[in-house]
């Protein structure tokens, strides 16, 4: 039998306010252990919540960008459960009445567009941090409780159980992340744990309607981790089904390192959390007005922007695609084309070696020693053929070291492509008189040997002669 | 004259006045809770040093002709579930028996702001929760007009002091009825506010939309005062109404002519003490007497307001108290792992009324319950609100008995809850509508026990209340007297 398999995602993402949900604390990742706490944080006796309102108007707008209807009559509520990170024993949440609802996003997997849809958005606590004394909570006498993190601002996004396979998982949760990277509302620093994902998988016969038992997989924070985790999942599901056996419905931790799912707990009946509402808080009410005045503030989304790149710019749909899947890289993009520049060279050098160099330096765009302005010139560069695309490859080095103009580094270090007659057929002459083998082999049919001719040829002008010249002179006299 | 025998406005005049020093004062009071607080026991902690120093610097103020506050230089006494900075908070629970808060409350601010000087923090019902200071995990506090009864409760600590000369003003929280009740016991004068009208911030939550800061104090005129101190807007709590603070002062007026006075016939409950209905309708003879209209109102829902009451407060208990665990803070009993350590320091350290109500809390509020309990109480709520609301459609003030009966003797209900609820059903409506009320003394049984009255308000119309209370008042001699004596 062919399974198929239902995938669900609950993203949590840290919003990027300087303080936390309820508190003034700091929200700064990677402080000193409980530095970045207060009396409200912590819990004690006695003390109150307020809601930051920079919380309330990120995620607002995270619930317009990802196509959302705002409640305008919003509410905060307790999530009851005893873990020692939680300093109240109970998570202030959102319930029934979240500030978001009925959302979708599209995405592009195998080239077709698939709409996943949102189920809600709401506000919540971040809880804190425990280190444990050990490696691994099992092999700890004791563990500390840090709670820096405790407070911190998050929304979790709930979809629907939209999504087939692994792989759509991870394009979906990689456009939240590319949506709220737009919006400025989180860092995504998904080793920082700013965006993870609690992932739900069950499977079913291919065509049935019904929903299989699920598993679900918690504080995935990587892509990967959540292709690789769903991947395993399913075959595991799929061997017990194929067996005869039936899935239990439990919590599985995803084991990086060797690759595979582990029982954490099995889910008998659901934890009763006993929510119930906030009474510190009053109801978050949210005007027409309000919401006009946040959609107002939003950026152009990943996927218009794509769309123009494609209709104004004539990028293929997957190259706009990936040069638009972060806002940074699209900001550059439109920089770099901005000097006048062909878009598609432009495209293809980001896409290439800049990104090839930004990645083996394991830094952003936005870091990037390159600058747009420079990247402009040096594309033009090659557009009025002062030098080849090879020559391209060596001033693009020389500028990620130095990031100096361009156009200089061409003058300094004598790149300046050859492209006169005269200058070209001397030396392709001089390399057909040094190569009589090639000559003949391409005289006698194996016209394969041209290249290594033109290997040759560039080589006697340091790369600096035009190949394209290279290539006609080439033949003209090979045919002669 | 025995200082400590005055209201806090006499002795706020002799200190402006420079008639006697605050050092003097608070060396009244100390001397006072010395002599007698082993009887009394209304403090858990007292603070002698720190109120010293506190009265020299206010006496420096004074002296130096600065202008100074209506509590400058004055002891008080502070509920023990308010937080003060370096000094205990218990709750009267074993709980917190060590703790020490690093922070102050809302209102401690405000109060430390007045230079006014603190005794120390008063005995109570464990986390608030009862009627007759007895479920304090340390010792029972004594009503001061017959010490084989209860001061009432939560605050019985607080009214004890108060009525005994053991402080001259105190503070006191009201979830419904904490403050009113131990007043009536007390034979002194207990206003919960508005709820919104007094920050709660730093008041150790028990049930948080139904828990309102407060003051007792010996008459109406110094219950105005502190009104004035302790009212107003706080941004750190969300609950808190933004709204001027008037001066409730100038609501010291004797004047009812034209007043519309409501006598609801569902505050007068099966079991009412035949002492107390008399006591209620001399009053209302009295009120006639100077001028007011009195008519019967009905509140029809009244009867279910202490099944409402007991289901919302308890399910707010449970969560607000789910952060005693040992983790952190308070007292931890240990286990051989963390859930042993949690559930053994949660086992030994709460009382059994606490223990109850966090059972009924998480109960109402499991799934399947939640509808029938949580919901359907939150729904009576609604109902009670409007009952009032539609009554002062025709009235200016609600007037009711405070507790169904004066006070009990130590040890005679304490094992009933039930019989301990029914206690608070003319006091709890208020704390589900949030409306304000106050409970001043109109009499005295036989036994020479003290009977209260409670006058009730539309929200924010303190002012209204107080200046029917204070008109009543000054039309009697209550106020006067001293632990049933007329000074």
């Amino acid at each position: 039998m062919s399974y198929e398999a239902v995938i669900g995602l609950e993203i949590h993402s840290e919003l990027k306010t300087k303080t936390k949900i309820f508190c003034g604390c700091a929200t700064t990742f990677g402080a000193e252990q409980n530095t970045h706490v207060c009396p409200v944080c912590l819990g004690l006796p006695g003390v109150l919540p307020v809601v930051n309102k920079k919380v309330v108007e990120f995620a607002l707008k995270a619930g317009l960008a990802l196509n959302c209807t705002i409640n305008k009559f919003s509410k905060f509520d307790r999530k009851n459960y005893y873990y020692p990170d939680l300093p109240k024993n109970f998570q202030t949440s959102q319930f029934d009445l979240p500030i978001a609802e009925h959302g979708y996003v599209d995405i592009e997997v195998n080239d077709t567009t698939k709409r996943i849809r949102i189920t809600r958005i709401h506000m919540e606590e971040d809880a804190g941090k425990l280190v444990h004394a050990g490696d691994t909570i099992k092999d700890s006498a004791s563990s500390n409780v840090d709670y820096n993190r405790t407070g911190v601002p998050l929304i979790e996004i709930v979809s629907e159980p939209d999504m087939r396979t692994a792989e759509e998982a991870r394009a979906y949760m990689e456009k939240v992340k590319s949506i709220l990277e737009y919006i400025d509302v989180s860092n995504c620093k998904m080793e920082e744990g700013n965006l993870r994902a609690d992932v739900n998988v069950s499977l079913r016969p291919t065509g049935s309607e019904m929903l299989g038992t699920k598993a679900e997989m918690k504080n995935l924070n990587s892509f990967k981790m959540v292709e690789n985790a769903l991947e395993y999942e399913i075959e595991r599901q799929e061997e017990i089904l194929e067996d005869g056996g039936h899935v239990i419905q439990e919590t599985r931790t995803w084991d990086d390192n060797k690759g595979i799912t582990l029982s954490m707990r099995t889910k008998e009946k659901a934890q009763d959390y006993r929510y119930m509402p906030e009474p510190d808080l009053v109801p978050i009410i949210t005007t027409d007005e309000q919401i006009a005045a946040v959609k107002k503030t939003l950026p152009e989304l990943p996927d218009a922007r794509r769309d123009r790149l494609i209709d104004d710019c004539g990028l293929s749909s997957y190259d706009a695609g990936v040069i638009t899947n972060s806002r940074e890289m699209a900001e550059y993009f439109d920089a770099v084309i901005k000097q006048n520049v062909d878009a598609k060279l432009a495209a293809n050098w980001i896409m290439g070696d800049l990104a090839k160099n930004l990645n083996a330096a394991g830094k952003t765009i936005a870091e990037s020693p390159v600058s747009a302005k420079n990247l402009a010139k040096m594309i033009k560069l090659i557009q009025n053929n002062t030098i080849s695309s090879k020559i391209a490859k060596k001033v693009f080095d020389e500028m990620w070291q130095s990031d100096n103009d361009p156009e200089l580094i061409v003058k300094e270090k004598g790149l300046v492509q050859i492209t006169d007659t005269d200058a070209i057929e001397k030396i392709v002459d001089e390399v057909l008189l040094g190569n009589p083998k090639p000559v003949a082999d391409y005289k006698g049919g194996n016209t394969k040997s041209i290249g290594f001719l033109v290997g040759q040829v560039m080589k006697a002008s340091r790369g600096k002669a035009n190949p394209a010249m290279v290539n006609k002179l080439l033949k003209e006299k090979l045919s002669q | 004259m025995e200082l400590y025998k005055q209201p806090a406005h006499t002795l706020h005049d002799m200190l402006v006045k420079r008639e006697i020093t605050s050092t003097e004062l608070t060396r009244a009071f100390l001397n006072r809770i010395e002599q007698t607080d082993a009887d009394i026991h209304s403090y858990i902690t007292t603070t002698a040093e720190k109120a010293l120093n506190m009265a020299k610097s206010a006496d420096e103020k004074i002296s130096s002709g600065e202008s100074v506050s209506f509590l400058t230089g004055l002891p008080g006494a502070i509920k023990d579930n308010i937080c003060t900075l370096g000094v205990k908070t218990t709750c009267a629970s074993k709980m917190l028996e060590n703790f020490i808060p690093p922070y102050n409350a809302a209102v401690m601010e405000k109060i430390n702001h007045m230079d006014a000087v603190i005794l120390g923090k008063t005995n109570m019902d464990e986390f608030a929760m009862g009627g007759s200071t007895e479920n304090s995990a340390f010792f029972p506090t004594h009503n001061p007009y017959d010490t084989d009864c209860v001061p009432g409760g939560s605050s019985g600590g607080s009214a004890a002091a108060v009525a005994g000369g053991l402080a001259a003003w105190a503070i006191g929280s009201d979830t419904g009825g904490s403050i009113r009740q131990p007043a009536s016991f007390c034979g002194i004068v207990g206003l919960k506010p508005t709820y919104g009208r007094v920050s709660r911030y730093g008041l150790v939550a028990y049930a948080s939309s139904l828990d309102q800061v407060g003051p007792l104090t010996r008459d109406v005129t110094d219950c105005a005062n502190i009104l004035n101190v302790i009212a107003g807007y706080d941004s750190m709590d969300s609950t808190s109404i933004n709204e001027p603070v008037p001066d409730y002062t100038k609501a010291l007026i004797k004047d009812v002519r034209g007043l519309k006075i409501g006598l609801p016939a569902e505050y007068f409950v099966d079991g009412m003490d035949e002492e107390v209905i008399r006591a209620i309708h001399a009053a209302v003879a009295d009120f006639k007497a100077m001028g007011a209209q009195v008519v019967e109102i009905s509140l029809p829902y009244t009867k279910y307001a202490i099944a409402a009451y007991y289901l919302v407060a308890s399910a707010e208990a449970a969560t607000n108290l789910s952060r005693y665990d040992g983790v952190s803070y308070g007292s931890r009993v240990s286990g051989e792992d963390i859930v042993a350590m949690m559930t053994n320091t949660r086992t030994e350290k709460f009382g059994n009324e606490v223990k109850r109500r966090i059972m009924i809390g998480n109960y109402a509020l499991s799934a399947g319950y939640y509808d029938a309990y949580y919901l359907k109480a939150l729904k009576l709520r609604t109902l009670v609100k409007e009952d009032y609301d539609k009554a002062f459609e025709k009235v200016d003030v609600i007037l009711a008995p405070t507790a169904p009966t004066p006070a009990f003797k130590i040890g005679s209900i304490i094992n009933d809850p039930l019989q301990m609820y029914l206690q608070d059903a003319c006091t709890v409506p208020l704390n589900l509508a949030g409306l304000p009320g106050i409970s001043l003394p109109c009499g005295f049984s036989k036994a020479g026990l003290p009977i209260g009255m409670q006058i009730i308000g539309k929200p924010l119309a303190e002012e209204t209340i107080i200046k029917t209370a204070f008109t009543y008042e000054q039309s009697k001699d209550f106020h006067k007297m001293f632990a049933g004596v007329i000074e």
